[in-house]
């Protein structure tokens, strides 16, 4: 049996009238990456706020590695390390500043604070920009040196609160990387992120929160055979083929499709839930199909659900 | 900005170099409060060492101030502006210094919306450390603001009977008050919404609290009742403190009230300001 890190029941926070979080029951087992999935104004960061000793929960309990966050507080700060939706460094103080302040607040002798400010910011290729003040970095280093402000004494449990929001994709995939890095030294990790598919790369097991619930929980494998595994963008080269095109696919697919307002554009979902074949092997299928019965594509893309397509498609599921 | 984005797209995280600083070692124990309130103090003085132009408030609004009063009030009130100055120079001081405490707050009011401060509040160190540290910052804006009154004030012909002991007593009383009175100004700082309302909460309190006093003038013209609130005004017995302190004659009743208030206002303020600090 491995140990939990976190786990929650029936958590709740207000926020006047809005339940922000609206009885939440979490369960992370340790060394693994976690991922809280919703949009804006879901409840992940509050979530992960009340796990991070920061708010107070107004219902239920948590525990982080067994210690409850109100009553044992100070025990789950000496485990866990938050890097914030904004970032959690002093801006006005330059990157080797920011880090020797943490060391030495960590207990760091002042000569061991440096060496391990050095280090850092070598293993996250901030050397160069080691004495400039971080409100001069751009997105991608600052979240690197926010990383990096983290582990300075590697903590057991990691909360990164939408790691990549905002950052370039060349950025996104080093902040993959790391958090990658991370969680094969076994620190855990408890990430939120409003991108499926950051949930479907870094993550073990996903929860998805929608109005401060958990609309649906499981690996992604699961979330994503529960609800389709995507979407198969088609354009024509011949706007007159549409109608017999539509045909093909919904056949194929075995699900309604969709008109774009481009004369030449479908969409359909390829739903894999209710078939022995993947998506993949789906769309392909139709793609063949399509060639067979004359039908010139000039271009095809199998994507992978938006946030909104699960959301609608677990919220029609619970609403049936 | 071209440099930026090259140093961004240069980087290419490395699993074995990550996974080195990564490495458990022995965790350091857990720094004392003395220390980590140390700690939290440089984080002030780096900020200083960034933002230079903050002292400002501390250097020329105490010398506009004394200028200002020595000439406005002195001829009038003492036939000269030398001899009011013996008077009135460690009233001054007191003035400005307790009135550049306000910046606490709103400092605070600004800091604690950037995302630094949750860090700091999921550190496992003594609580107060953040605010006790940040007050030790702002603690070398009082001596300093302090100082330049001094010499401005020795320039002007300001001559303590007291002597450099008498000088330094002085100061080192005004720096304690001040301490403790900032907690009055962190309670306020957590507790209004912006930094606009903790300068007009702050100006609405230091205002009476400074003018109301013996900063200015003997008590004796004023009528009964202004009286009555000047004689339990903290700052009246901080100023008689210190002019005594600094005449070379320290009057031990005020010296004692005085150390007392500040040693009131850090439990109950402070205590405040910590209820505040941890439901944030």
């Amino acid at each position: 049996m491995s140990p939990t890190a976190v786990e929650t029941s029936g958590l709740v926070k207000t926020f006047g009238d809005n339940r922000a979080v609206d009885g939440v029951d979490l369960t992370v087992p340790a060394g693994t990456v976690y991922g809280l999935l919703g949009p804006n104004g879901a409840g992940k960061t509050t979530v992960v706020r009340m796990l991070a000793t920061l708010l107070r929960p107004d219902g239920g309990r948590a525990t982080v590695f067994g210690h409850d966050v109100v009553r044992e507080a100070d025990a789950v700060r000496s485990r866990v390390s938050l890097t914030g939706q904004y970032a959690s460094v002093d801006e006005d103080l330059t990157g080797t500043e920011n880090l020797v302040l943490l060391a030495r607040l960590l207990g760091h002798s002042k000569p061991s604070a440096r060496e391990r400010a050095t280090q850092l910011l070598a293993a996250f290729g901030l050397t160069d920009a080691a004495d400039r003040q971080v409100k001069k970095y751009s997105g991608g280093m600052r979240r690197r040196i926010d990383i990096a402000a983290s582990i300075l004494n590697t903590p057991d449990l990691l909360f990164l609160d939408e790691p990549t929001t905002g950052l370039d994709p060349r950025s996104r995939s080093q902040v993959w990387e790391i958090v990658r890095a991370v969680v094969a030294t076994g620190t855990t990790v408890l990430l939120t992120t409003q991108y499926l598919d950051e949930a479907d790369q870094l993550a073990h097991r996903i929860a998805v929160i929608d109005h401060g619930r958990m609309i649906a929980e499981g690996t992604p494998g699961e979330l994503k055979s529960s609800i389709g595994a995507g979407t198969v963008h088609v354009r024509l080269r011949d706007a007159e083929q549409r109608p017999a095109a539509s045909l093909v696919l919904a056949e194929e697919l075995g699900t309604t499709v969709q008109l774009e307002a481009d004369p030449v554009a479908l969409t359909a979902r390829a739903d894999a839930s209710g078939s022995d074949r993947g998506a993949a092997e789906q769309a392909s299928r139709a793609l063949a199909r399509l060639a067979d019965a004359g039908i010139i594509v000039d271009d095809f893309a199998l994507g992978q659900p938006s946030l909104d397509e699960v959301f609608l498609a677990l919220t029609e599921e619970a609403a049936a | 900005m071209s440099s930026t984005a090259q140093e961004a797209t240069a980087f290419t995280p490395s699993a074995e170099t990550l996974g080195t600083v990564l490495a458990r070692g022995d965790r350091p124990r857990r720094p004392s409060a003395w220390a980590a309130s140390l700690t939290f103090g440089w984080r002030a003085t780096l900020k200083i060492k960034h933002v230079p132009e903050q002292l400002f408030d501390v250097t020329a609004f105490p010398i506009i101030m004394t200028l200002m009063f020595t000439y406005l009030f002195g001829g009038a009130l003492a036939g000269s502006t030398r001899e009011y100055l013996q008077f009135f120079l460690p009233g001054i001081m007191v003035t400005s210094v307790v009135m550049i405490t306000m910046y606490t707050g709103v400092g605070l009011n600004t800091d604690i919306e950037k995302g630094v401060f949750d860090r700091f509040r999921t550190l496992p160190v003594w609580r107060p450390a953040a605010l006790v540290g940040m007050i030790f910052g702002d603690v070398l804006r009082y001596l300093l603001a302090a100082t330049t009154i001094m010499v401005v004030g020795l320039i002007l012909g300001f001559r303590p009977e007291g002597g450099v002991p008498g000088v330094l007593g002085g100061v080192a009383l005004l720096i304690v008050f001040s301490f403790a009175f900032s907690w009055v100004w962190t309670m306020f700082g957590l507790l209004l919404r912006s930094e606009k309302s903790v300068m007009g909460v702050s100006m609405l309190v230091l205002f009476p609290l400074t003018f109301l006093s013996n900063v200015f003038v003997e008590p004796s013209t004023m009528p009964g009742w202004l009286q009555a609130f000047v004689a339990v005004n903290p700052i009246t017995h901080l100023v008689t403190a210190i002019r005594s302190i600094m005449s070379g004659a320290p009057h031990m009743p005020a010296l004692m009230w005085t150390l007392l208030a500040s040693a009131a206002l850090v439990a109950v303020f402070g205590t405040l300001t910590m209820r505040l600090y941890n439901r944030k």
